[in-house]
């Protein structure tokens, strides 16, 4: 988990004048699942693209195994990509799309057969290998663009949003797919997608994006609890973010003024100067709601105005002093 | 209401039934009067007969023009469709200025009137010395019948995905093998209703034949001198002949057509 497969040294891309992306820099090692998230236009896909040799970037080098891929053509990069459209060939079979990669690599007629139908069996679709693209349905082409890929056994696979057209339950099947598939190969997984969940459930790390740039890099947990900036917070889908001012602070925690009330934050080596504006989030699991006024610090007096209730979970919106809302 | 529906869908079957009546009667009547013993196209008819099939098989000048026919439409097929098919895919495969007026001219030459055409190839061709012969109708005709090939296969290119081809590319294709196995492949309807269409429209041509043609008479070109001279049914006999083939040709071209739509998803 430690060598660094490859290397984003200050890459940079550019339509026209428009900037996709500015100044990325990081390294994805090899054997892990690391999953690239943001908002759409984040420039999550071109990054993508660059590494496998689809767009080249403006600025700085892509390492891949110690080599600049700059000037690679696609063709000659073992950098196979799931599509979000999954681009499967229409006019050949399933097992002539799988086998497609082979051939093009000069695989003889009578292995690109056994490789191909091996990878479909992996996959889990042994039984339509003589079927038609059209006639299967989308989580069966969805196994097909995955064994496609994967039968080039490449040390990285590249997947594009691939579950964004498939069916809740779908995904969470194709989830279960992609997760084991990725511990048994110790392949290294670059997953693109804008679902905080599909990131989460799956990826060793992710890499946050927002407007081009890097807004933070991590493990799901670690980013889940401290998120780097409010952007994140936000994205992950974290409720209840205040901002405040640091009223005072001592070694690991700071006193915030918000205008809920005041808090007693812990400041996890996070550098706060006096009067600084700041935003801090508190974990769902760890609010206590009671209707005697609690002893411990952190404690703010609301109304409750209404509740949203989604499976397991229930979501309050309460009311606090001066009619800021929670 | 109901009512009003019958009433209405028979005038549309009447009035389809009258189009249809209108279109192919005189070549109903061109195919009556191959099979009539008599000279003149006149009823009453006279008795069925096979007189001037005969005669137009015996006839080698109608073998020539035949054969010159055959080798136009097919040269010209393979040219055009060709042709078609490398505009339409720089069209769809890349961007660049004055694309637009790109598209235009290759567009152009159906809507150009076709005596002015054969009259401007007629003057072009002789200027360099390459005027009645048998490629000067080939290459009249290519200019002619591409832009119907292009649209063909334009309207098949913008059917694909755009990531098919990166898709080729990602594994491990390089661009001629990509050419090669993804695009003429996803093509290949539209290619063949090319191939067919273009064939029937220069089968059939006649103006710019008449022009560049010289000696080498086509069939169309032969029925109009047989008919400037007398009055012949053989010209019903060929011109039987002659839209059967085009039909045949239109009908395969269809079918390619129709076959690649319902493939498509």
């Amino acid at each position: 988990m430690s060598d660094a497969l490859v290397i984003f040294d200050k890459v940079q891309k550019k339509f026209g004048k428009f900037v996709a992306v500015k100044e990325l820099s990081f390294e994805i090692y090899e054997g892990e699942f690391l999953a690239i998230m943001g908002p759409s236009g984040c420039g999550k896909t071109t990054t993508l693209r660059m590494l496998a040799g689809l767009e080249a970037p403006s600025f700085g080098e892509i390492h891949l195994k110690g080599k600049v891929m700059n000037d690679v053509p696609p063709h000659e990069r073992d950098t196979p990509l799931v599509w979000q459209s999954l681009a499967l060939f229409p006019f050949l079979s399933t097992r002539e799309n799988v086998e497609f990669g082979l051939k093009m690599r000069g695989v003889g007629k009578a292995e690109r057969k056994e490789r191909a139908l091996k990878w479909l069996d992996k996959v889990g679709i042994l039984d339509f290998a003589d079927r038609e693209i059209s006639t299967l349905s989308g989580g069966q082409k969805q196994r097909v663009a995955l064994a496609r890929s994967l039968v080039m056994e490449p040390q990285i696979l590249l997947l594009d949003e691939p579950l964004s057209a498939l069916d809740a339950h779908l995904v969470i099947r194709m989830q279960a797919v992609l997760t084991n598939l990725q511990r048994e190969l110790g392949i290294t997984f670059v997953y693109v997608t804008h679902s905080q969940s599909e990131a989460f459930a799956m990826a060793d790390r992710v890499v946050i994006m927002d407007e081009g740039e890097i807004a933070q890099i991590g493990k799901p947990k670690d980013i889940y609890r401290e998120p780097a900036n409010q952007f994140v917070a936000e994205f992950v889908g974290r409720n209840n973010i205040l901002s405040g001012t640091v009223a005072s602070f001592e070694r690991s925690t700071a006193l915030i003024s918000t205008s809920s009330g005041s808090f007693t934050v812990p400041t996890n080596s996070v550098q706060l100067t006096k009067g600084q504006n700041t935003s801090f989030v508190i974990s769902a699991d760890l609010v206590h709601i009671s209707l005697e006024k609690p002893a411990s610090i952190n404690a703010v007096y609301c109304k409750l105005i209404s509740e949203e209730f989604v499976g397991s979970m229930v979501t309050l919106f309460l009311e606090g002093a001066e009619g800021s809302r929670i | 209401m109901m009512k009003s529906n019958h009433t209405l869908n028979v005038m549309l079957t009447v009035y389809v039934i009258l189009i249809f009546m209108f279109i192919f009667a005189p070549i109903i009547f061109s195919m009556i009067f191959s099979f009539n013993s008599q000279r003149f196209p006149t009823i009453p008819l006279g008795h069925f007969s096979t007189e001037w099939y005969q005669k137009i098989l015996a006839d080698p000048d109608v073998w020539d023009a035949a054969r010159n026919s055959l080798i136009v439409s097919s040269c010209t097929a393979a040219v055009a469709t060709f042709l078609g098919f490398c505009t339409a895919y720089s069209d769809y495969r890349y961007n660049f200025r004055f694309k637009g007026p790109y598209l235009a001219l290759i567009l152009l030459p159906p809507t150009i009137p076709l005596i002015i055409m054969a009259l401007a190839m007629l003057a072009w061709f002789s200027k360099i010395g390459m005027s009645g012969q048998i490629y000067s109708i080939i290459i009249a005709h290519s200019v002619l019948t591409a832009p119907f090939a292009m649209a063909v296969i334009r309207l098949r290119l913008s059917q694909m995905d755009p990531d098919l081809e990166a898709a080729a590319w990602n594994l491990g294709g390089s661009e001629w093998a990509t050419m090669r196995h993804v695009i003429i492949p996803f093509c290949k309807p539209a290619i063949f209703s090319g191939l067919f269409l273009t064939a029937a429209v220069s089968f059939d041509e006649f103006a710019v034949s008449w022009f560049v043609s010289g000696l080498n008479k086509t069939l169309p070109v032969m029925i109009l001198e047989i008919v400037q001279g007398n009055i012949d049914p053989q010209v019903n006999a060929i011109g039987t002949f002659v839209f059967f083939i085009s039909m045949t040709l239109v009908v395969l071209a269809q079918i390619f057509f129709a076959s690649r739509q319902m493939k498509s998803f």
